[in-house]
């Protein structure tokens, strides 16, 4: 299954109901919903951290959290 | 007559422009306390409401939650907590921004269940013609039960509204919907919560049984309620998730975007400042403007403040009467205050760039691109700006760590930044570089002083990153938080807030750092003004002994000066650990210079200056040597005639009858300088920010040892 670590850059997903006891509580509060779209904007030079919007919400999380949140693929991914 | 007045405290998500906001409520009219037993700001200012009514604001960190990842956040909670404290809110604002509002509402409905009034404060709403929001206000204002004001706080819109919503704060109703959110997620389990304090609302024995772990005071009901660490955790998720539906259901009957008008700034200077080639350049690019700022623009209020206190202590010396109190005035008390002033300039300047750059948004973007490579280091990307603040002074860079949430990230941070080359280590470099490194040019162009002091700030930089490497793969420190950073929008940065944010940091360096550097200038003159019970007879037996030399009355002054050192407490302190420092090179002249610098890195300059008995310069010696920098980079051949470099490059070792300041000793000491971790202020900050003795102790000596061996290797391998 696809994780925010797997979406390209521009690339949109859906944040899977399954990563709702997985999503770090601060992560949660910021915006970063299950069944919330999450788009990835852009990847730090060195691959890591990821640059996200969600909700509104511009953040930038490492990959090792990005890794462990499952997302569905969303139907307009070409956005 | 008093005026009554009304205890208001602001929160507000970071980014959400709630520091305009108190500024424009407060105007100048703030102080900066502390909480007390922790150590984070308390900004507080005074708002006129009326003739009889004035609000006294609290500004409360940023924070996303009520529920704390880190040390700025827990204060939130506890603020609004306590109800025996002076400062317990009759009235919170909140404060959002137009353009996140829902994020930023989860945490107005969290506080709103705190059961204080609450007025809601939209901010930049100037912003929502150009991003096409709009707003039904009569609707959300019914919805979410409260009172909201529509303001921007950078165009001075709204506020007097909020004034008066403030003033009429007891119309307000105190709302609590937990228990709505209570009975969804476990309705049995909130039931048998509520039974244990029948008295006490839902919402603060829930969130004083999430937050065992920050709370001022357990309470001892809760004590038995069930721990379970993953059930807790899971009703704080299901919570979060209900706060938000809600609050989507809300947004979706007041509140759209019109996406089409939005416009793209954002993400085409993001791709810019975030670009693998550029991104990096620019980041050096200011770096290296924020360098040339401290050598070049900071040097003239220097030259001007070191003029000011030289004459002022030759002014009182004069017009005061003779005497032991005249003596610890003017050697003790005014250059003490003028080793801490002549740094304001170096470190005003500092912190009005980096406010700049934090304002404009553009410093989440280092963080972002630096957040990498600093991690192998055991640090994380938001080290990189208590980094440069330690360039200035370590004690503002130290305070700056506290946005880091993860513990051992943090607790590195704070342990290596004394490596890199604070302003008060530059006067030493600088005297020391004129003095072993000739005033030549490689390459052409490249002045080789100017490239020895860059190879110090190179070191010192080198330093911090390998202790943080080191110290990452020893320091066995548990740390759950992770790391997550808002990417603000970017904005032109307000001159109020840059202008309020500098005044701040220069004044907890002067109050922080300024009261020990004196406190330890005072006690270092008196052990340097006396010694033992033979020291009273210093003044007549030097005359006696050079009667024949035929000495002028001023070489007999210097004369007598210098001894008087050499007999003083300070100098027996300087012979004693003698044979400790003669390895590295240096004679118990140097010696003292070490120990006096304890008390401020640049005060070695200044002690060595009496010890040769340097007349003129008692008082302007922590500035001369920023003449040699300037000198090291301009292009003109300057000939520096300063009296205590000439003085000490003729000073004779009297046992191999060379130079004393040779090149090898010259390198010892430099390198001594930029790993020993001589300052008193910054120990004693780092205790207070880590609540323990165990980390300064373990800088001062795992630094001084590095420093010592260091310097040791440098001098044997290069006499």
């Amino acid at each position: 299954m696809n994780t925010i670590a797997s979406l390209k850059i521009g690339q949109k997903g859906i944040i899977s109901e399954e990563s709702l006891d997985i999503i770090p509580l601060k992560l949660l509060e910021m915006g970063c919903l299950p069944g919330a779209e999450i788009s990835l904007i852009q990847i730090a030079p060195l691959k890591d951290p990821l640059y996200i919007c969600v909700n509104g919400s511009h953040l930038a999380i490492r990959k090792e959290t990005a890794s462990k949140i499952k997302i569905t693929n969303d139907n307009c991914t070409n956005g | 007559m008093d005026k009554k007045s009304i205890q208001v405290s602001l929160i507000g998500n970071p980014n959400t422009g709630k520091t305009s906001l108190f500024n424009q409520l407060t105007g100048l009219h703030q102080k900066v306390g502390n909480y007390p037993g922790i150590t984070v700001d308390k900004k507080q200012g005074v708002c006129e409401l009326s003739s009889e009514k004035e609000a006294i604001i609290t500004d409360l960190p940023g924070t996303y939650s009520i529920n704390p990842t880190s040390v700025d956040e827990s204060i939130v909670l506890r603020a609004i907590q306590n109800k025996t404290d002076k400062n317990y809110p009759d009235v919170i604002l909140v404060v959002t921004d137009v353009e996140n509002l829902k994020r930023n509402l989860l945490l107005f409905t969290q506080v709103q269940d705190l059961g204080i009034p609450t007025i809601l404060a939209i901010n930049m709403v100037d912003q929502m013609e150009k991003k096409g929001i709009s707003i039904n206000l009569p609707v959300l204002e019914k919805e979410l039960q409260t009172k909201i004001v529509l303001i921007s706080a950078k165009k001075n819109k709204g506020i007097s509204e909020l004034k008066e919503a403030i003033n009429n704060y007891s119309i307000l109703q105190s709302v609590t919907n937990f228990s709505s959110v209570a009975k969804k997620i476990d309705p049995d389990y909130f039931e048998s919560l509520q039974k244990i304090v029948p008295t006490e609302s839902l919402y603060t024995l829930w969130l004083q049984l999430t937050q065992q772990h920050f709370a001022e005071k357990k309470n001892q009901n809760l004590e038995n309620f069930s721990h379970d660490v993953s059930k807790l955790k899971k009703y704080q998720h299901k919570e979060t998730i209900y706060r938000y539906q809600k609050i989507n259901e809300i947004l979706k009957k007041t509140y759209t975007v019109d996406t089409a008008n939005a416009t793209d700034l954002r993400s085409k200077l993001d791709k810019i400042f975030t670009h693998r080639v550029f991104g990096y350049l620019i980041f050096f690019g200011l770096l290296l403007l924020i360098f040339q700022s401290i050598f070049d623009w900071a040097t003239v209020p220097m030259d001007f403040i070191d003029a000011l206190f030289a004459d002022f202590s030759e002014f009182a010396k004069q017009k005061l009467p003779e005497g032991m109190f005249t003596d610890l005035l003017t050697d003790g008390i005014i250059p003490g205050i003028g080793g801490v002033v002549i740094f304001i300039p170096q470190i005003a300047i500092l912190f009005f760039l980096i406010a700049i750059l934090e304002e404009t948004g553009y410093m989440s973007r280092v963080v972002f691109l630096m957040d990498k490579i600093m991690r192998r280091f055991g640090m994380s990307g938001k080290s990189v700006i208590p980094l440069i603040s330690g360039t200035a002074c370590a004690i503002p860079a130290v305070m700056a760590t506290r946005t880091i949430s993860n513990w051992k990230e943090r607790l590195i941070t704070i342990l290596v930044t004394p490596f890199t080359t604070c302003a008060a280590r530059l006067p030493v470099y600088a005297i020391l570089i004129a003095i072993i490194i000739p005033s030549k040019k490689v390459f052409g162009f490249l002045k080789l002083q100017g490239l020895a002091l860059l190879s110090l700030y190179i070191l010192g930089f080198a330093a911090a990153i390998i202790a943080g490497y080191i110290l990452n793969k020893s320091l066995n420190v548990k740390s759950k938080s992770f790391f997550v950073i808002e990417m603000p929008n970017y904005q032109i940065p307000s001159f109020k807030n840059v202008f309020l944010s500098v005044l701040e940091k220069t004044k907890s360096f002067v109050f922080d750092a300024g009261k020990i550097i004196l406190a330890i200038s005072i006690v270092l003159w008196f052990l340097a003004t006396n010694g033992p019970s033979s020291y009273a007879n210093i003044e007549k037996q030097v005359t006696e002994n050079v009667v024949n030399k035929n000495l002028s009355k001023q070489e007999l002054e210097q004369k007598i000066a210098a001894t008087k050192l050499e007999k003083s407490f300070i100098g027996i302190a300087g012979k004693t650990i003698e044979p400790v420092v003669k390895p590295l090179g240096y004679d118990w002249k140097i010696g003292i210079g070490l120990i006096t610098s304890f008390a401020a890195r640049e005060v070695f300059v200044g002690t060595l200056a009496t010890i040769y008995s340097i007349q003129e310069v008692d008082n302007t010696t922590i500035f001369v040597p920023f003449k040699n920098v300037k000198a090291f980079f301009s292009e003109k051949e300057e000939e520096d005639n300063s009296t205590i470099r000439k003085r000490m490059q003729a000073e004779i070792n009297p046992v191999t009858g060379k130079k004393r300041f040779n090149f090898a000793t010259g390198m010892s000491l430099l390198v001594f300088y930029a790993f020993a971790m001589q300052c008193m202020a910054t120990l004693a900050i780092v205790k207070r920010e880590t609540q323990s003795w165990k980390w300064p102790l373990i800088q001062l000596f795992g630094m001084g040892a590095l420093a010592y061996i260091s310097a040791l290797i440098v001098y044997q391998f290069l006499k």
